[in-house]
C-alpha cells in the first residue's frame, strides 16, 4: 500500500474516532443534563438502570448505578427499537430528510475544531492536534453550523401541522439574527491576533497559540466573549433562547410529529451542538489546552503530553457544558419577541461597537 | 484525479440542482434545489483551492439568503402551481442569452486567450497583489487593488436596501390607511 492510501485510511480512521467520542459525549450529556437538573431540584435523577454482569459487582455496581451510568445504553437502545412511526399527514420525503439534515453539519463541524497539542522535542514547536489544519477554520465552523438550521426548520415545514410550523418559522428567525451578533463577537478576537505583518488567518490553533501564557482571551476582551456566549446558547436553542422547541407553548416545537430513532438524532444533535459551541467557546476564551493563567504548560514532550493537554481541554469542555445545562435549569424562557429584540437591537449593536473599539485599540497600539 | 472525479460529481449535481430550481412546482422543493446548487458550487471552488470563498459561498448564500427565502416562502405560503404552464417566450430569450454568456466566455476567457490571467499569477515581494487564496491577502488586496469596485458595490447594497425599506414601508402605509377607511 502506497503512503497517500495509507495517510487517506489514517484520516478516515481518525474520523470515526471523532465521531465515536463526540457521540458518547452527547449520550452523557444527556446523563449529565438529567443528574444536573435533579441535582439543581433536589431530586435524584437516574439511579435504576443495571447492567447484568457489571451491576452485580459488590461495591461498585450499585455506584455506578446510583450514578446512572448505565442509562445512556438504555436510551440509545430504546431510540434505536422503537417502532419507526411516521404520521400520515407529513411531507415524507423531508419528513424523513430533516433529522439528517440536523445531524451532519453538527458532527461535520469536528473536522477543524483543535483538541490537544503535541510537542515532538524540547523547543519544537507545538504542533496542534486537528483533523484539517485550515486557514478557514473559524469560517468553516460558521458556514457549516449554519446549515443546521435547515434540519429544523423542513422539519416544522414538512410535519405539516401549527406547532412544529411556527417552531421551524421561529428557528429560521432567530438563527439568522443571533448568527450576525456570534460573526461579529469572534472578529475582534482575530482582529487581536493577527499582528500585521504576520501571514494570518482565521485558523483556530492560532488563537490558541495566542494564549499560550495561560491566560484566557476572555480577560483581554470580556464583551466579545459575553455576546459570542449569548449568540451560542441562542444558535444551539437552548433554554432560554429554546424557542423552536418552547414545549410550553408549541408541544414540542419542531419536533412535535417525530418519535423513535429521527427523534433521537435531533436529540444527538442538539448535544452535539452543545459540546462543540463548548469546546469553540474554550478555544477562543479560554486559552484551549493552556494551562491555569501565568502558569507554563506542564505537558511532557511526546504522547503523553498530548493525551494530557487533551485531558486539560475535554476538562474546559465539559466546564462550558455544565455552563448551558446549569443556565437551562435556573433561567425562564424569553418570550419570543423579546428575543428578537435582544439580538437585533442590543448584542447586534454591543458587538459592533466593540469591533469599533478594539479596531481603535489595536491600530492604536500597532 | 480525484479533484476531476470530484469536479464531473458537484457541477453534475450544480446543474441537476438549477434546472430543478426552475421546474420544480413545490417553492420549497426550488428553495431547497437552489442550496444544492449553491453548496455544490462551494465544493467547485475548493477543488480551486479556493477555501476562503467556498466558506463565504456557504455561509452567506447557502447558510442566510436560502433561510430567509425559505422563511419568506413559508410565511406567505406562495404557490406556483397556478403559473405551472410554461412561458416559451421567456424560454427561448433564457436560451439566447445563456447561450451568448456562454459563448463569450468560450470564445474570451477559455484556453489561449488573452484575458485569462495567466497561471503562474502567484504572490511575490515584486507583485503583492496577484491572485491568491488566503483570507489576509484576499481582504488585502480588497481594500487596496480593488477600493474602488468595493465601494461601488457597498453603495448599491446600501441603495438597495433603502429602496427595500421604502417599498416595505409604502405597502405597510398603504394597508393601514385601508384599513382606517374601511
Amino acid at each position: 500500500m502506497d503512503v497517500a492510501w495509507e495517510m487517506f485510511l489514517l484520516k478516515v480512521f481518525y474520523g470515526i474516532l471523532a465521531l465515536v467520542a463526540i457521540l458518547t459525549f452527547a449520550a452523557y450529556a444527556v446523563l449529565a443534563e438529567r443528574k444536573v437538573s435533579a441535582w439543581i431540584q433536589g431530586r435524584v435523577g437516574p439511579n435504576r438502570t443495571t447492567l447484568p454482569i457489571v451491576g452485580d459487582i459488590p461495591i461498585l455496581g450499585p455506584f455506578l448505578r446510583s450514578l446512572g451510568l448505565f442509562q445512556p445504553m438504555a436510551d440509545g437502545l430504546k431510540f434505536l427499537f422503537k417502532e419507526e412511526m411516521c404520521p400520515g399527514q407529513v411531507n415524507r420525503f423531508h419528513y424523513h430528510l430533516a433529522p439528517i439534515l440536523a445531524l451532519i453539519p453538527a458532527l461535520s463541524v469536528l473536522a477543524v475544531v483543535p483538541f490537544g497539542q503535541y510537542v515532538a522535542s524540547t523547543g519544537a514547536d507545538p504542533i496542534p492536534l486537528v483533523l484539517a489544519d485550515l486557514d478557514i477554520g473559524i469560517l468553516l465552523i460558521f458556514a457549516l453550523s449554519s446549515l443546521g438550521v435547515y434540519g429544523i426548520v423542513l422539519a416544522g415545514w414538512a410535519s405539516n401541522s401549527k406547532y412544529p410550523f411556527l417552531g421551524g418559522v421561529r428557528a429560521s428567525a432567530q438563527m439568522i439574527s443571533f448568527e450576525l451578533a456570534m460573526g461579529l463577537s469572534v472578529l475582534p478576537v482575530f482582529l487581536w491576533v493577527n499582528e500585521p505583518g504576520s501571514i494570518g488567518g482565521l485558523n483556530l490553533a492560532r488563537v490558541v497559540d495566542w494564549q499560550d501564557n495561560g491566560w484566557g482571551m476572555i480577560f483581554v476582551q470580556p464583551v466579545s466573549a459575553l455576546v459570542f456566549l449569548v449568540a451560542l446558547f441562542a444558535e444551539s436553542n437552548r433554554l432560554p433562547f429554546d424557542m423552536p422547541e418552547s414545549e410550553t407553548d408549541l408541544v414540542g416545537g419542531f419536533h412535535t410529529e417525530y418519535g423513535a430513532f429521527k427523534f433521537g438524532l435531533f436529540f444527538t444533535a442538539e448535544y452535539a451542538h452543545v459540546i462543540v459551541g463548548s469546546a469553540i467557546f474554550a478555544l477562543l476564551f479560554l486559552g484551549g489546552w493552556h494551562f491555569l493563567p501565568g502558569v507554563e504548560d506542564p505537558w511532557p514532550i511526546g504522547w503523553s503530553g498530548a493525551a494530557l493537554s487533551f485531558l486539560w481541554f475535554a476538562l474546559k469542555t465539559f466546564a462550558m457544558s455544565f455552563l448551558f445545562i446549569w443556565v437551562r435549569w435556573t433561567l425562564p424562557r424569553f418570550r419570543y419577541d423579546q428575543v428578537m429584540k435582544l439580538g437585533w437591537g442590543k448584542l447586534l449593536p454591543l458587538a459592533l461597537g466593540n469591533l469599533l473599539l478594539y479596531a481603535v485599540l489595536a491600530s492604536w497600539m500597532g | 484525479m480525484n479533484e476531476e472525479i470530484l469536479f464531473y460529481l458537484f457541477s453534475t449535481l450544480m446543474l441537476f440542482g438549477g434546472s430543478a430550481v426552475v421546474l420544480s412546482r413545490n417553492p420549497v422543493n426550488a428553495a431547497l434545489y437552489m442550496i444544492l446548487a449553491l453548496v455544490s458550487l462551494a465544493v467547485l471552488f475548493l477543488t480551486l483551492d479556493a477555501f476562503f470563498l467556498a466558506a463565504l459561498q456557504v455561509l452567506v448564500y447557502a447558510g442566510a439568503v436560502m433561510v430567509l427565502f425559505l422563511f419568506v416562502i413559508m410565511m406567505l405560503d406562495v404557490d406556483l402551481r397556478e403559473r405551472s404552464r410554461p412561458n416559451i417566450m421567456a424560454a427561448a430569450l433564457g436560451l439566447v442569452t445563456t447561450g451568448a454568456v456562454v459563448a463569450i466566455l468560450l470564445t474570451w476567457v477559455g484556453e489561449g486567450s488573452t484575458i485569462r490571467p495567466s497561471v503562474g499569477s502567484v504572490p511575490t515581494p515584486g507583485n503583492p497583489l496577484a491572485f491568491v487564496t488566503g483570507s489576509k491577502a484576499f481582504g488585502y488586496a480588497l481594500l487596496t487593488k480593488y477600493m474602488l469596485p468595493i465601494q461601488v458595490a457597498g453603495f448599491l447594497l446600501l441603495v438597495a436596501m433603502v429602496g427595500a425599506i421604502l417599498l416595505g414601508r409604502r405597502t405597510k402605509l398603504k394597508s393601514s390607511e385601508g384599513k382606517d377607511g374601511s
